[in-house]
């Protein structure tokens, strides 16, 4: 498979606070990837610093095993970060044209580019007369210009109204189809659930987790139990059942998480033969957003 | 090169302040010639500027290309404003992005600034051809050649003085407070070489003063006015010297030029060191 990107140890101070911490982690062509993390935690940083716009402290980075210099590789590359940045006083078509000159390449799929984002008919508007969502939109159709090897998107829908994200999440969804490589910074764990093959999480600088999104939310689950009886005496009749690794308490409910697959019916009668009704007892696998807040607790 | 240089000629084509900038300059620089037509006429008192003998080769090409280098300042608003504004917008981090390298990044601003000083110079190179051609007293192909020099500095003084305002522009990212420095600067400079030569009385000041970098780029074409009185006054009383020398100073286009590489250097040291 071909690798993209590769991080190896890659590390930013911006005076006392560590940005990224020792990051590794790599990029296959072909899948999807996240990068998940409460704001603060670098994933901004990190992507800066791919794009050249942030210098590492220490550490390497590899593009396309290290065959083309970092500014030769973004050629082939399409980025969004934060928001938008293009000249004011240019129109879209202007903007993008200038894009095309940078890269090298040729004029012919502005037109192209700009219908796949709706934005044909505002092409010769000037950018500064754009909404929010237009000038986000206006952004991919620029990243997509050289039809690139990855896309590179930081928090692609931040600031955006409902419907401005949806239609942001629809171009992706179809990037993400033509089989085009994407790297997707967010914070927002049911966009990254949805669109993401691959993720790696991030706190604090340091990654907690690297793998497919599928593995990542796949554990054997967790079981939610109530009763009316004394809750200590369940906890430690539950911590001796096999198969049941921990227990939290939330409100009224008895969270068992699991490490091995069990019966909720043999667990009914294990308690009731130990003298417990339950009055609620219910399986559940957890969502990407309960894998992540227990990941970064 | 070229692209470099395509590259910044499609953000200052698209930009109308700038073009408005660019296009006076340029009226400006021609309309020189405009001074040729002063006359007074108050009944007895006839003057008629360009009967003076200011537009004599060669002495006109040291007059006009001073004169012209004051205009300097429009064109510089245009880069200070072309290199600022790439950091107000952000559009720096986004050329990046889209694979520009930091280097190419000043190198198509350090192109643009050679571009502006070459045109310059050649539009005050003909302008001046024009003028003399038709006022000066002496029109001699020897004559006329001499003194081009003053044509090298004018050109390394435009580019000296623009890589300064890229320079500023990038140190200080704003593009009001970028000139606001550069008034700054010439103020701390003049005042220093001020007491150097009044207060602490040192009697070579210039030795010391002519490293300093505004001062090293007017060193490179000197006042012509007093050149000319001079010349008059040679004329009358036979026996006077002229204190001063006028001509280019090779030790003046040195210091200049590696002012020129510092600002250059200085602006992509900035540009590698700072994260956007």
């Amino acid at each position: 498979m071909e690798t993209i990107i590769q991080l190896f140890n890659l590390d930013k101070k911006y005076g006392a606070v560590h940005a990224v911490n020792n990051l590794s982690f790599s990029i296959q062509k072909g899948n999807v990837y996240g990068i998940l993390g409460p704001n603060g935690s670098g994933k901004s940083t990190t992507l800066g610093m791919l794009l050249n716009v942030v210098n590492p402290t220490s550490g390497t980075f590899n593009w396309f095993d290290g065959q083309t210099s970092t500014h030769e590789a973004l050629k082939k590359v399409g980025a969004i970060i934060e928001r938008p940045n293009f000249y004011p006083y240019m129109s879209a078509a202007q903007n993008l044209e200038l894009v095309c000159k940078i890269k090298g390449i040729t004029t012919d799929k502005i037109n192209e580019k700009l219908e796949l984002v709706n934005l044909l008919e505002r092409r010769n508007d000037k950018f500064r007369t754009y909404s929010l969502g237009m000038k986000q939109r206006l952004a991919i159709a620029s990243a997509l210009l050289n039809d690139p090897e990855i896309l590179i998107l930081d928090e692609p829908t931040n600031g955006l109204d409902p419907k401005g994200i949806q239609e942001i999440r629809n171009i992706i969804k179809f990037i993400s189809q033509q089989g085009t490589t994407i790297l997707l910074a967010s914070h927002l764990l049911d966009e990254v659930e949805k669109v993401c093959s691959h993720v790696v999480v991030l706190q604090k600088g340091q990654k907690l987790y690297e793998g497919r999104t599928d593995l990542m939310t796949q554990s054997h689950g967790l079981v939610e139990l109530k009763t009316e009886g004394d809750i200590e005496k369940l906890t430690s009749l539950l911590l001796k059942f096999e198969g049941i690794e921990k227990i939290e308490k939330e409100n009224e409910m008895v969270l068992a998480y699991l490490n091995l697959d069990i019966n909720t019916g043999q667990l009914n009668q294990y308690l009731f033969e130990n003298g417990f009704v339950i009055s609620h007892l219910k399986m559940s696998k957890p969502t990407l957003e309960q894998r992540f807040l227990v990941l970064t607790e | 090169m070229w692209r470099l240089l395509l590259i910044e000629l499609h953000k200052i084509k698209h930009h109308r302040g700038s073009k408005f900038l660019i296009i006076s300059y340029f009226f400006l620089l021609t309309s020189l010639a405009l001074i040729a037509s002063i006359k007074f006429d108050i009944g007895p008192v006839k003057f008629h500027l360009a009967d003076q003998g200011i537009f004599n080769f060669p002495y006109i090409w040291h007059l006009n290309t001073y004169l012209a280098s004051i205009l300097k300042i429009f064109l510089m608003l245009v880069i200070v404003s072309m290199m600022s504004n790439e950091y107000s917008n952000n559009t720096l981090k986004q050329n990046l992005i889209d694979g520009l390298s930091k280097k190419e990044f000043v190198l198509s601003k350090f192109y643009t600034v050679i571009l502006f000083g070459f045109i310059s110079t050649i539009f005050v190179a003909l302008t001046t051809l024009i003028l003399g051609l038709v006022y000066s007293d002496y029109t001699e192909w020897a004559i006329i050649t001499t003194d081009l020099d003053y044509l090298i500095s004018y050109f390394i003084k435009l580019v000296a003085f623009f890589s300064f305002g890229l320079f500023l522009g990038v140190l200080v990212k704003r593009s009001a407070f970028a000139i606001g420095a550069l008034f700054l600067w010439f103020i701390v400079e003049s005042i220093f070489i001020g007491l150097m030569r009044w207060n602490w009385k040192i009697e070579n000041y210039d030795h010391y003063t002519q490293f300093l970098p505004l001062n090293a780029m007017s060193n490179l074409i000197k006042e012509p006015f007093t050149r000319f009185n001079a010349v008059k006054s040679v004329a009358q009383q036979i026996g006077e010297t002229i204190q001063k020398d006028f001509s280019v100073q090779f030790t003046d286009i040195m210091i200049v030029t590696i002012w020129t590489t510092i600002f250059v250097y200085g602006t992509y040291y900035i540009l590698e060191k700072r994260d956007l």
